[in-house]
C-alpha cells in the first residue's frame, strides 16, 4: 500500500501571524496581463537576472567542453583545419592571395571571426527550442538564452586568438597599432550575431524548418563573405557592390584583419554594416519580445 | 486590510485545438505559406477554443497558506503557470505583490553533466537567488540534501534519490516573500517527503505567503488554512479545508453503479503497467455504491497480466473524505496465500460485517509480490457511501459525528 508520507490527523496549522512586512509596501509589484502584442525589451528586467544569464553561458561552455574528448582544444581545431583547408586548396589550387599578408596568416584571421559569428548564430538559434523544459517550467526573461549562447560563443573566440598569437610570430608578422579599433569591430560583430541569433531562435520555436535553415544559411555564408579567404577586388561591379555593402560580415571580418595584421580599415563599410547591425539587433529583439510570451505554449 | 499578496480577476486562459493535427503543435513554415496562398483572406482551418481557465478570481493575504485542488484538467496547472509568469492569461488580471518564487517542479536547469556544485550555483540562478545567497546557503543546501561526499561527481551518475534531495535541497533554500509549488513533493523516499513537507510547513508558519498546488488531500488538509477548488477551469469552493475537502472528493465522485474501470486511472503512478484493470464493489445483491452499516460489503478487483504474477499480495484500503487511512484489509494478513495468478484473474474480498458510519469514502487498491515489490497501486480507485441508519434497529441513528467506525459493544451494569 502507498501509504503518504504525512501523517493525516496532524491538524492544520494555526493561522498565520502577520506577516513581517505586511504593512509597508512591497518593494516588488507583478503584474500579468493579456499579451499586449510589440513591446520593448526591459533592460532593467534583463539587468536584474544578469547573474542568471552569466550562469546559463557558464553552463553551455562547461558542458560543451566537458562532453568533448579534445576539450577546449575543439575551439582551435575548428579555424586551424579550415585554414589548411582554405590554404591548401584556395591559394595553393586556386590562386587566391592575401595580398602582402602570408595566405595562412590572412585567411586565419577571416576564420576566427567567421567561426565566432556562425558559432553564436547556430547556438543562439537552437537554445530557445533547447530550452523547452526551462521555458516551461520557470520564468525569467526569456531573452537570456539566446544572448547566453552567443557569450558562450565568445568564449570559444577568445580561445582561438590563442592559435593567432601562437601563429603570427611564426610568419614573423607584427601585430598592427590598429588593434585599439578592435573591440569596436567585435562589438559589430556582436551584434549582428546576436541579432540574427535572435531573430533566427525565435522563428524556429514557431516554425521548425528552421533548424535546416540556420544550418545552410551558415554554410552559404561562408561563400558568400569574401573577405574571410580573399581581398576583395578594389572595384566589383555594381551587383556584387551592393551585396558587399549590405552584408554586415564583410566589412567588420576585413576590418577585424586590418587591426590585427595591418592594412586599411574599410571605415565607410564598416559604419554601413554598423547600421545594418543594429538594425538586426533591434528587429531581432522586437520580434522576440513579440513571440516570446507563446513560447511556453507552443515549444 | 493590507494590501493583498495575490490579487486574481477574471483570469482566463483559452487554448486553440484544431482539428486533424492534434499531434502538431507548432507549425511549418510550408504550413503556413501554402495556406496563405490557399485561402488569403480566409480564417483557416477547423479550430475549437477551449477555456482552461475562465473568470477566476480570488484573493491571496499576505500570510496564508493557500491550497489549489481539483482533478486532472481543472485548470490548477494553468493557473500555476499563469502566476509563474511562464504563460500569458487571455484575459484578466493578476497582480502580486512580493518577491516570488515558483516550484512547477524541482531541479530545473540541472545539467546531467554538470557537478553537484555546479548545479547547485546553475539551479539557484534559474530560481533567481544572488550568486552571494547561493554561497551563504551553501553548506545548509549540501548538508539537507546530503550529498556531501558526491559535490564534485557529474549528477548523471547520481541516484535518482540523491537528485532529487539535491534539487529539492535548492529549492526549499529559496527565501521569497510568495511561495508558488506545484505537486513536486511527489518524490523521494518516504523520510524525505517528510523533511520536504516539514519545509513547506516551517515557510508557511514563518509568515510567507504560499500557494500549493495538489491533489493529496492529507496535505492540503495538513499545511493549507485555506483551500481553492476548481473544476472545469472555474472556481466552484474556496474555504477552510475541512469544507473544501469534502466538496473536491464529491467533485471527484461522479455516478458510477460501483464498477470502476481502471484501466487509465489518472492516480495510477506512472511507469507502472496496468494490472489491476477494474474494481467492483457489490453488496450481498450487486454492484453498488450505497452501503448499510454492519451489512456485507465486497470488492472485486480484475488483475489482468501478460507475465504470470506469483504468490501475488493483493490489499485493499479504506480512506474516510478527508483522506485519512481507516483501514487496510489484505490476503497476506489472513492465512489466504494466492499461488500463481495468469492471464485474467478475478480476486474477491469480502468483508462480512461493513463497520462504517455514514459518509463517504474512497477505496484504494494494490498489488505486490515478494520478489518485485510494488507492481501497480492506485489511490482512490473507487468510492462509496454509508447511509446514515440505525444499525441495531433502536431507532437511534449512528451519526457522522460519532465518528466513522461503529464498533459493537455490550453493556451491562453491575
Amino acid at each position: 500500500m502507498n501509504l503518504t508520507a504525512d501523517d493525516p490527523q496532524t491538524a492544520p496549522p494555526p493561522p498565520p501571524a502577520p506577516p513581517a512586512g505586511a504593512a509597508a509596501a512591497p518593494a516588488h509589484r507583478t503584474v500579468i496581463e493579456p499579451d499586449r502584442g510589440w513591446q520593448l525589451v526591459d533592460v532593467r528586467e534583463l539587468w536584474r537576472y544578469r547573474e542568471l544569464l552569466l550562469a546559463l553561458m557558464l553552463r553551455d561552455v562547461k558542458v560543451r567542453y566537458k562532453q568533448a574528448v579534445l576539450g577546449v582544444a575543439w575551439a582551435v581545431l575548428q579555424p586551424a583545419m579550415l585554414m589548411v583547408v582554405f590554404t591548401v586548396f584556395f591559394a595553393r589550387l586556386g590562386g587566391l592571395s592575401g595580398g602582402d599578408i602570408p595566405y595562412p596568416l590572412f585567411v586565419l584571421s577571416g576564420l576566427i571571426a567567421w567561426t565566432f559569428f556562425s558559432t553564436a548564430v547556430t547556438q543562439a538559434a537552437n537554445s530557445v527550442v533547447g530550452s523547452e523544459r526551462l521555458i516551461t517550467k520557470i520564468y525569467f526573461p526569456r531573452l537570456g538564452v539566446p544572448f547566453a549562447a552567443v557569450g558562450a560563443a565568445a568564449f570559444d573566440f577568445v580561445i582561438a586568438f590563442a592559435l593567432l598569437a601562437v601563429l603570427m610570430p611564426f610568419y614573423s608578422w607584427a601585430p598592427s597599432w590598429q588593434i585599439v579599433f578592435l573591440p569596436l569591430v567585435i562589438g559589430v560583430l556582436l551584434l549582428a550575431a546576436a541579432g540574427l541569433g535572435v531573430l533566427l531562435s525565435a522563428l524556429t520555436v514557431a516554425y521548425r524548418d528552421f533548424r535546416y535553415v540556420t544550418p545552410f544559411l551558415i554554410q552559404v555564408g561562408l561563400y558568400a563573405t569574401p573577405t574571410i579567404y580573399m581581398a576583395v577586388p578594389t572595384d566589383p561591379s555594381p551587383g556584387l557592390k551592393l551585396w558587399l555593402t549590405v552584408n554586415p560580415l564583410v566589412a567588420p571580418i576585413a576590418s577585424f584583419r586590418a587591426c590585427l595584421l595591418g592594412g586599411p580599415i574599410p571605415w565607410d563599410g564598416l559604419a554601413v554594416s554598423a547600421v545594418v547591425a543594429v538594425l538586426l539587433f533591434v528587429v531581432g529583439c522586437l520580434y522576440f519580445k513579440k513571440v516570446e510570451d507563446s513560447f511556453a505554449d507552443v515549444i | 486590510m493590507a494590501t493583498p499578496a495575490i490579487k486574481v480577476e477574471g483570469l482566463g486562459k483559452k487554448y486553440r485545438l484544431t482539428h486533424g493535427q492534434e499531434r502538431a503543435r507548432y507549425r511549418t513554415l510550408r504550413d503556413t505559406l501554402v495556406d496563405a496562398v490557399k485561402a488569403p483572406f480566409r480564417k483557416r482551418g477547423t479550430t475549437e477554443e477551449f477555456w482552461a481557465l475562465n473568470d477566476v478570481s480570488f484573493e491571496v493575504q499576505p500570510g496564508e497558506v493557500v491550497g489549489i485542488i481539483g482533478r486532472n484538467g481543472a485548470g490548477k496547472s494553468t493557473l500555476l503557470k499563469i502566476l509563474s509568469r511562464i504563460t500569458k492569461p487571455s484575459t484578466g488580471r493578476v497582480e502580486i505583490n512580493g518577491r516570488v518564487g515558483s516550484l512547477l517542479e524541482v531541479g530545473t536547469g540541472f545539467h546531467p553533466e554538470l557537478t553537484g556544485r555546479e548545479n547547485i550555483y546553475l539551479n539557484g540562478a534559474i530560481l533567481g537567488m544572488r550568486r552571494a545567497e547561493i554561497a551563504r546557503k551553501f553548506d545548509e543546501i549540501v548538508a539537507f540534501a546530503e550529498v556531501e561526499k558526491f559535490l564534485d561527481t557529474p549528477v548523471k551518475r547520481y541516484s535518482s534519490g540523491m537528485y532529487v534531495r539535491l534539487a529539492f535541497a535548492v529549492a526549499a533554500h529559496l527565501e521569497p516573500e510568495i511561495l508558488i509549488v506545484d505537486e513536486v513533493l511527489a518524490v523521494g523516499d518516504q523520510a524525505f517527503q517528510k523533511k520536504c513537507l516539514g519545509k513547506i510547513r516551517e515557510v508557511g508558519s514563518s509568515g510567507r505567503t504560499v500557494l500549493f498546488v495538489s491533489h493529496n488531500t492529507d496535505v492540503v488538509l495538513a499545511l493549507c488554512s485555506r483551500c481553492v477548488v476548481l473544476r472545469r477551469g472555474g472556481v466552484i469552493a474556496d474555504g477552510s479545508p475541512d469544507s473544501t475537502v469534502v466538496l473536491h472528493l464529491n467533485d471527484a465522485m461522479e455516478d458510477s453503479d460501483g464498477q470502476f474501470d481502471l484501466h487509465d486511472h489518472p492516480a495510477r503512478k506512472s511507469g507502472k503497467a496496468p494490472l489491476l484493470t477494474q474494481l467492483t464493489l457489490r453488496d450481498a445483491r450487486r454492484p453498488t455504491t450505497g452501503f448499510v452499516t454492519n451489512e456485507e460489503f465486497v470488492a472485486e478487483m480484475t488483475i489482468s497480466t501478460a507475465k504470470p504474477v506469483s504468490q501475488p499480495r493483493v490489499a485493499l484500503a479504506v480512506e474516510d473524505a478527508f483522506g485519512r487511512r481507516l483501514f487496510t484489509v489484505a490476503n497476506y494478513f489472513t492465512p489466504t496465500q494466492f499461488d500463481e495468478i495468469r492471464g485474467t484473474a478475478r480476486v474477491r474480498c469480502r468483508i462480512p460485517r461493513l463497520r462504517l458510519g455514514a459518509g463517504k469514502y474512497l477505496v484504494s487498491v494494490s498489488v505486490s509480490d515478494p520478489y518485485h515489490g510494488l507492481l501497480d497501486s492506485l489511490d482512490a480507485a473507487g468510492w462509496f457511501t454509508v447511509e446514515s441508519h440505525d444499525p441495531y434497529g433502536t431507532g437511534e441513528l449512528y451519526q457522522p459525528v460519532y465518528g466513522p467506525v461503529i464498533e459493537d459493544s455490550s453493556w451491562q451494569v453491575q
